[in-house]
């Protein structure tokens, strides 16, 4: 009902919201190994064009996937200039002290932007089309292997799971608590940051009481429920893989591969 | 009729502050509807923890369809009470319905195909089959409670505890998770200990407790114990407002009784004013 | 001050796949001095409207460019006017208008936060001060003695303990003092007895009158209680659907019972028992509060 947005999954029905969220992880690592091989023009072509093809595959509208990288429009230019000023180019246009901006460092951050661009959407295109549920069930199998040395898989899941299941509550306890401290005259907008960073404490304080409070309630409800560890446990859900996500696995590999050979046979420009 | 929970000269006490509960005797038997009263504080919510050791007693026996609660049977004792508590959000550990309903089914190990039929089975029991695949955070108070009692009712308990599972509701989600209630114990034979606020919910129980400063103070059938006006606020409790509309006019000097049925009470004033012309 | 609200509307999550309308073209005035009753179910839009009325939801016309909302099309302008102050105007001074429209919220405890009861309830006061003047210690103290006295605690009992370690009922009480210590003309309470126990219900109740008669003019509370509803209000206003559906005094919105059904809501028990009357043939007139009947009731025993 308020203004909480849940996580940022975008329900519609369509090829990649129905692949396996194992497939769309393993996906995304391959993915960013590829725009980090690629280091031609057409390595990353590729890269973009696999990119298109998935977002219009997922019928996601292209202004949501673009304002996620509007969230890190300011990181980006920020490390491109960088990059441009510190970069020791042969083909030098200016230089003053230890900047100077050259024909390789500028070609150096626009690969940087682009590459920072594709991952930013390749991965928002992962949580825009994957349920949280589902995500934490993919990295709960990927990671199963690791029980074998002990590594707590099924704590760390239920963890994630518990931890998604209360941001919609705790965010909605949190606006509740800043309104009604608003409403007593808090003032979180003026001020210098000491003030500011003071002017939170009457909201923090409630919140992790209030946390606190849920946390020790929702053990009880747990140990009501039977919960003694992972153990004994069943799981009622199970991932399927299906030939949608052999298509995907075909062509994140073929991908990769084409980004190798392109790298290794061609060369690229940095 | 065989007792579902018995509790024998149960104490216990949090270890700080002045609160205990001292040598608490009570039973249900199977099948019945209990309520449990008592302001806040009044150790009912200590009683809801103890029936399935969430917390354990310093002493005395609790037994739950004959067997004593121990360590050694924590999992059976627990499988066969289950508990909702009064928070909806604060007893789910999942996003989405039929994941939080198959938590206590994966918990002790059911194979999969049992676990959805459980499911099933739980939400078709408190009407929720609607929402199987839905956001618990998008449902209302009552949904959500509703859940609550799904994921405790996967489990096949015998005897079900409200904690005060209704108190954070609105009237309709009252309502809503009263029916449900109801509906378990009347026609699945669920043994129900209600614990709650609401003289209203009360009435609707085969019998009453009623607790003050961790001692049992009252039991009874819960219109005789709302006959005892004087006696409940001395433990901090009230009638429902139908018993004091009946006081009020007694001291006015009508003979009405002392009902908590609007029809009753609605029957004798007109006889009475009928009477009187 | 007379609180006048025309053409409001509002959606939450506008845009997106979870759009919501809270508020759909709502016009409501509540008279200063009223004893003000907003009903109607969770997700009615009765909590987004009061939000409003202390500008902790913003018409878009008072808003900054930046965080600017689209005007509706078709509809003619919010008005939303709380005495004095042009809600609808960006020049608004909102903290002073938050001074004299006070919000307690649904379960206020869960909002405490400082180590002393009595630095809890002087937030307020030294957070609407002004900053190069801020109020002196002996200020601090009277306001706060004063404001605990109101909701019926005593200073010297309470003011120097954490407000952790009090008792349910106590802390929100003293929730509510920290709402009153800066003296609002308007207070509005969200379902103030929420949670407790029926002794504190009553409490609440009482409290909620004696801050009526002399403490602020005009108290709102929104309630689905029938009976709160029924017993303190002088005036009530029914929200279902994000609409406004009666503006009545108690004693005549609850004589509507079917229409109040068909939204889902409830009429208050007096009123189910005159209608139980009716049914036999006696009418009862009355204002639908215990005392009310009662003394209606003996008054045709002793007519007859």
């Amino acid at each position: 009902m308020k203004d909480v947005s849940f996580g940022q999954y975008y329900p519609i029905d369509s090829p990649v919201h129905r692949l396996d969220p194992r497939l769309k992880l393993l996906f995304l690592i391959v993915y960013i190994a590829a725009i980090f091989v690629a280091d031609s023009f057409w390595g990353l072509l590729a890269c973009a064009g696999v990119l298109l093809f998935s977002v219009l595959l997922s019928r996601v509208p292209f202004g949501k996937v673009l304002r996620a990288v509007k969230g890190v429009i300011f990181l980006v230019i920020f490390t491109a200039v960088i990059n441009v000023l510190f970069y020791a180019g042969e083909t030098v246009y200016w230089s003053w002290g230890i900047f100077s901006v050259s024909k390789e460092g500028m070609v150096f951050s626009a690969f940087l932007i682009l590459r920072i661009v594709l991952l930013v959407i390749c991965s928002s295109l992962l949580t825009y089309t994957t349920t949280p549920v589902s995500l934490t069930d993919g990295v709960e199998s990927l990671l199963s292997p690791l029980k074998v040395i002990r590594f707590p898989v099924h704590e760390l899941a239920l963890i994630m799971s518990i931890a998604l299941r209360m941001i919609p509550v705790l965010s909605e306890e949190t606006a509740r608590i800043q309104n009604a401290q608003k409403a007593r005259g808090a003032d979180f907008e003026s001020g210098n940051l000491i003030k500011r960073i003071g002017a939170f404490i009457p909201i923090l304080v409630p919140l992790i009481l209030s946390a606190l409070r849920r946390a020790d309630e929702l053990g009880d409800a747990m140990e009501a429920r039977c919960y003694m560890g992972g153990k004994k446990r069943t799981k009622y859900k199970k991932l399927r893989f299906g030939w949608g996500d052999l298509a995907g696995a075909l062509l994140g590999a073929a991908l990769l591969t084409g980004v190798i050979l392109l790298r290794i046979y061609v060369g690229g420009v940095i | 009729m065989m007792n579902a929970l018995e509790f024998e000269d149960v104490s216990f006490s949090y270890g700080e502050g002045d609160f205990r509960i001292n040598n608490l005797n009570f039973t249900v038997g199977q099948g019945e509807l209990v309520a449990i009263l008592g302001h806040n504080g009044s150790g009912k919510s200590t009683l809801a923890r103890l029936a399935n050791r969430i917390l354990q007693p310093d002493g005395g026996t609790i037994r739950v369809f004959g067997e004593t609660v121990g360590e050694d049977n924590l999992y059976d004792v627990r499988r066969k009470v289950g508990v909702v508590f009064q928070n909806p959000d604060n007893q789910n550990v999942a996003s989405i319905v039929e994941d939080d309903v198959a938590f206590g089914a994966e918990n002790i190990g059911l194979p999969r195909e049992e676990i959805g039929s459980r499911i099933g089975f739980a939400l078709k029991a408190t009407g929720m089959e609607a929402y199987r695949h839905a956001t618990v955070a998008r449902l209302s108070g009552g949904q959500k409670q509703r859940i609550a009692i799904a994921g405790v009712l996967a489990l096949k308990p015998q005897i079900m505890i409200l904690d005060e599972a209704t108190a954070m509701l609105d009237p309709r989600g009252r309502k809503e998770i009263v029916d449900v209630v109801l509906r378990l114990n009347r026609e699945e034979k669920m043994t129900v200990l209600m614990i709650t606020h609401y003289p209203e919910e009360a009435l609707l129980a085969d019998r009453a407790i009623v607790m003050n400063r961790g001692e049992i103070v009252m039991r009874g059938a819960p219109a005789e114990i709302f006959a005892r006006h004087e006696e409940l606020l001395t433990y901090n409790l009230d009638l429902p407002r139908i018993g004091k509309i009946c006081k009020a006019l007694q001291a006015g000097g009508m003979s009405v009784s002392d009902t908590l049925d609007i029809q009753t009470l609605a029957d004798e004033i007109a006889k009475e004013l009928a009477c009187g012309s | 001050m007379r609180i006048v609200a025309e053409h409001l509307t509002h959606i939450y999550n506008e845009g997106s796949p979870f759009e919501a309308r809270a508020l759909d073209d709502v016009t409501l005035t509540i008279e200063e001095g009223e004893f003000f009753g907003i009903l109607g179910h969770t997700g009615s839009g009765k909590s987004t409207f009061v939000q409003h009325l202390n500008g902790l939801i913003r018409l878009p016309s008072s808003l900054k460019r930046a965080k600017k909302r689209k005007p509706k099309e078709g509809l003619p302008a919010p008005v939303l006017r709380v005495g004095d102050f042009d809600l609808a105007d960006k020049k608004t001074d909102f903290r002073a208008l938050r001074k004299k429209v006070g919000i307690v919220f649904q379960y206020p405890e869960q909002q405490l936060f400082a180590e002393t009861v009595k630095d809890d309830v002087a937030f307020g006061l030294k957070s609407f001060a002004d900053r190069k003047h801020p109020p002196e210690e002996g200020e601090i103290e009277t306001a706060v003695r004063e404001a605990l006295g109101a909701v019926g605690l005593r200073y010297e009992e309470v003011a120097s303990q954490s407000p952790f370690d009090l008792s349910g009922g106590q802390k929100r009480r003293v929730a509510i003092a920290g709402v009153l210590v800066t003296k609002p003309e308007v207070l509005i309470l969200d379902e103030p007895a929420a949670g407790l126990d029926p002794l504190g219900k009553n409490e609440i109740a009482d409290l909620l009158h004696r801050l009526h008669g002399d403490w602020c003019k005009t108290v709102i509370i929104v309630s689905h209680d029938m009976d709160e509803i029924a017993e303190n209000c002088t005036m009530s206003a029914v929200f279902a659907e994000g609409k406004v559906k009666y503006v009545l005094p108690p004693r005549e919105l609850f004589k509507h019972a079917e229409e109040l059904s068909a939204i889902g809501l409830d009429i208050p028990l007096v009123a189910k028992l005159c209608r139980a009357l009716s049914a036999r043939g006696v009418e009862i007139g009355c204002d639908f509060t215990a005392d009310g009947f009662v003394k209606a009731v003996l008054a045709m025993r002793g007519r007859a």
